[in-house]
């Protein structure tokens, strides 16, 4: 065996993980790797415009692929510029590496030039963090990195490496496998477990599927359709969980929660048996825990997560394990049951819910929907493009319009709710997915929270449609100031917006303006069609002062949601 | 309710602070917290004692579990225990004091570990309301220092916490 460098094992150990992309951006502390990552070309490293793009487009590598996302950042700044996309991709369970460069061993803890507390500052917010203090334990602790990444319930690790460990030699061995004592993840569902919540569902006659991003993440879709059709049960899936059973589907009663459908929430809440998979009952999701409890209802939660289960809400039957080995085993014993209670008196309540078309809007001739910009979105990328967006009323409009129809065409944040996602995330999602229509629907106050990957989008030439719904307000605060705070406008209106077309020109992209409805669809079209191959900045002036509907306030119960119609 | 946590964990260095950090981040109470190496140095064994409901500590040992230093985590308070308690405590010892300390630390089975003219050292094991009826017992206005360590907690007979 030769003797390698700290540098030189990173990168190798990156090879030896197949790792295809790393987004990230050099330093002082982090130069051994970059010179080592100069002199290959396997592991290619895409140079962002700030540490946080970094982070989120590896996120969104992997929330589009699967694989781990890999991000590379230097000390002090470098390192908590990242944390808000490793907190993003924490929330959202998405599997990450990111190295972080250090000050060298010898110099950690003198407030040194760039020297930060990296594993004290993360440690909240991933899933594991290392400090490599020794250039032995280099290699063994990047396979660790990937290994409890993209295990269990995935999620982000970061090692934090001195720069002197860079610098160190040791020979070079990569374990083919690894395994810690303290942590042995559960994928085998309890079988007796399963066999009870089989009988549930088999005896259920108001019966509801509820599911989440943990279907996604585990690659569920296909066991989680199987399931549902086999049952004919409604099902409603999570804004994360977007994707995880066809959006277009007579089955699907669409997005339950703060901006779910009337027949989703509805259904949650008058069910008798409820079957959670990969999900967690959050309170944009249930709301009102107490509320939600006062039903009387039976309640299966599969989840590879034990600590998600009984968490904000007490369950009948927990399962444990990987999600789509417990669904595969529920249809298999499903299909040996004979038994099937008939459930069409609860469709018939389904459909008298659904019939209220809660997501009907009214278009105007002298201004632009947002809405309609979705649904027009939805016709021309025929429902198969990949749709980052950023966080607000468009991230609402794009789950509740955008019907998607296939797992990993979603990419929002969730969970932390960080607006600036949606730029990166495109960038992220183009390097996975090369060919693949890539939208980024945005908001003008996010849009401009990453903007400067306007840049390194021009740099690597991807052809991202940015829909930039722009209504000239920071809409979803705007929304609950007019609702609860008596329309007192506070900090939501920014007096001074750019010219976001000659911006997007100024970078050297395509950009458009749309003012009038008629414009929409030919414009969308001029995107996509004409300027296949360029970056195009669709600037839509929307509508100033609409809303997402429908809405469950904050604290109140699922059913009493606020609709469009009572609040025109 | 009160609970007594027991944790295996790697002995490594920011092992504590993760436990320490959950407690804090998920808004947990920590009345005592004690840690140290095991007869395996590679490990440290760790009690905590805390109080919430059921569902609470339920939480705590689940995402006590969640933490990947953490090897093995048991509730002492489950089943037959044993806790213990060390305090060392600081008290003024002169004139008509100095015999009335002497006898109440003969009560509770203290030992005096240093005197001075006018101080005693002593030093009490037992479980925590024992140490705090003995502050009770004497002269607060004699307390010079209290040290306490925390409780530590094992199983009784061949309940055992090991890897």
């Amino acid at each position: 065996m030769t003797m390698m460098t700290g540098a030189e094992i990173v990168i190798r150990c990156l090879q030896e993980e197949k790792v295809e992309y790393i987004f990230g951006y050099p330093g002082g502390c982090v130069l051994h790797l970059y010179d080592e990552l100069f002199k290959q070309d396997k592991v290619k490293h895409i140079l962002v415009r700030h540490e946080q793009a970094a982070v989120h487009a590896a996120d969104a590598f992997s929330r589009s692929t699967q694989r781990v996302g890999v991000a590379m950042v230097t000390s002090g700044p470098g390192a908590t510029n990242a944390v808000t996309g490793i907190a993003t991709a924490y929330m959202d369970s998405i599997p990450l590496v990111v190295i972080s460069g250090q000050v060298a061993t010898t110099s950690i803890g003198q407030d040194a030039f760039q020297e930060c507390d990296m594993v004290g500052i993360t440690r909240h917010c991933v899933k594991h963090n290392f400090l490599v203090r020794d250039v032995r334990d280099l290699a063994v602790t990047l396979k660790k990195a990937f290994y409890i990444a993209a295990t269990g319930r995935p999620g982000p690790v970061v090692v934090d490496i001195p720069k002197d460990v860079t610098a160190a030699k040791c020979k070079f061995d990569y374990p083919a496998e690894i395994r810690l004592r303290s942590y042995n993840p559960v994928i085998k569902g309890h079988s007796g477990q399963i066999r009870k919540a089989v009988q549930l569902l088999a005896g259920a006659k108001r019966p509801v599927i509820y599911s989440g991003g943990g279907v996604i993440l585990s690659n569920a879709a296909n066991s989680l359709t199987r399931l549902t059709r086999l049952l004919g049960f409604p099902i409603t899936t999570t804004l994360m969980g977007l994707g995880g059973y066809p959006g277009t589907d007579r089955l699907f009663l669409g997005m339950p929660g703060m901006h779910g459908t009337v027949e989703a929430n509805m259904a949650m809440q008058h069910c008798d048996v409820l079957l959670a998979i990969g999900t967690r009952f959050d309170d944009r999701v249930i709301s009102n825990p107490e509320d939600f409890a006062a039903v009387a209802r039976k309640i299966i939660h599969v989840d590879i997560d034990p600590s998600s289960i009984s968490k904000r809400v007490r369950v009948d039957v927990p399962i444990v394990g990987n999600v789509p080995d417990v669904l595969d085993e529920m249809i298999r014993l499903l299909e040996a049951e004979r038994e099937r209670k008939d459930i069409s008196e609860w469709w018939a309540e389904i459909e008298g819910w659904r019939a209220r078309q809660c997501l009907k809007y009214v278009p105007r001739d002298d201004a632009i929907m947002p809405q309609y910009v979705i649904e027009k979105l939805w016709e021309i990328t025929k429902g198969d493009a990949i749709v980052a967006s950023d966080v607000g009323q468009h991230q609402m409009w794009t789950a509740q319009y955008y019907k998607f129809d296939k797992p990993r065409r979603w990419l929002n944040s969730g969970g932390l709710g960080t607006m600036g996602v949606g730029l990166p995330y495109a960038i992220g999602a183009s390097f996975a997915n090369p060919g693949k229509p890539v939208v980024c629907v945005t908001g003008d106050g996010s849009i401009q929270m990453c903007i400067q990957e306007l840049s390194t989008a021009k740099q690597f030439g991807l052809p991202i449609k940015i829909v930039n719904l722009n209504n000239r307000y920071l809409g979803m605060v705007r929304q609950w100031q007019e609702m609860f705070y008596s329309r007192r406008y506070s900090q939501t209106y920014m007096d001074s917006l750019p010219d976001f077309v000659k911006l997007a020109e100024a970078y050297g992209h395509v950009g458009i303006r749309v003012e009038k409805p008629k414009d929409v669809e030919p414009a969308l079209r001029k995107a996509f069609v004409d300027h296949k191959d360029d970056l195009v900045f669709l600037d839509i002036r929307t509508a100033r002062e609409a809303n997402v509907f429908p809405m469950v306030a904050a604290g109140k119960g699922l059913s009493e949601m606020i609709l469009a119609d009572e609040n025109l | 309710m009160r609970h007594i946590i027991s944790v295996l964990l790697e002995n490594e260095s920011g092992a504590l602070s993760r436990v320490a950090g959950l407690f804090s981040a998920r808004g947990y109470n920590i009345e005592t917290l004690t840690v140290a190496p095991t007869e395996d140095r590679s490990l440290s064994r760790l009690t905590i004692v805390t109080s919430g409901s059921d569902e609470i500590i339920e939480q705590i040992t689940k995402q006590l579990n969640k933490l990947i230093d953490v090897v093995k985590v048991v509730d002492l308070s489950e089943a037959a225990h044993i806790e213990r308690e060390l305090m060392l405590i600081k008290v003024r010892a002169s004139g008509k004091d100095r015999e009335e300390m002497k006898r109440m630390a003969d009560i509770y089975r203290g030992r005096i570990i240093d005197v001075t003219d006018a101080t005693y050292v002593i030093e009490l094991t037992g479980n925590g309301s024992k140490l705090d009826s003995f502050i009770q017992a004497i002269d607060g206005g004699l307390i010079l220092e209290t040290v306490r360590t925390g409780i530590s907690g094992i199983g009784r007979g061949d309940w055992v916490l090991k890897v």
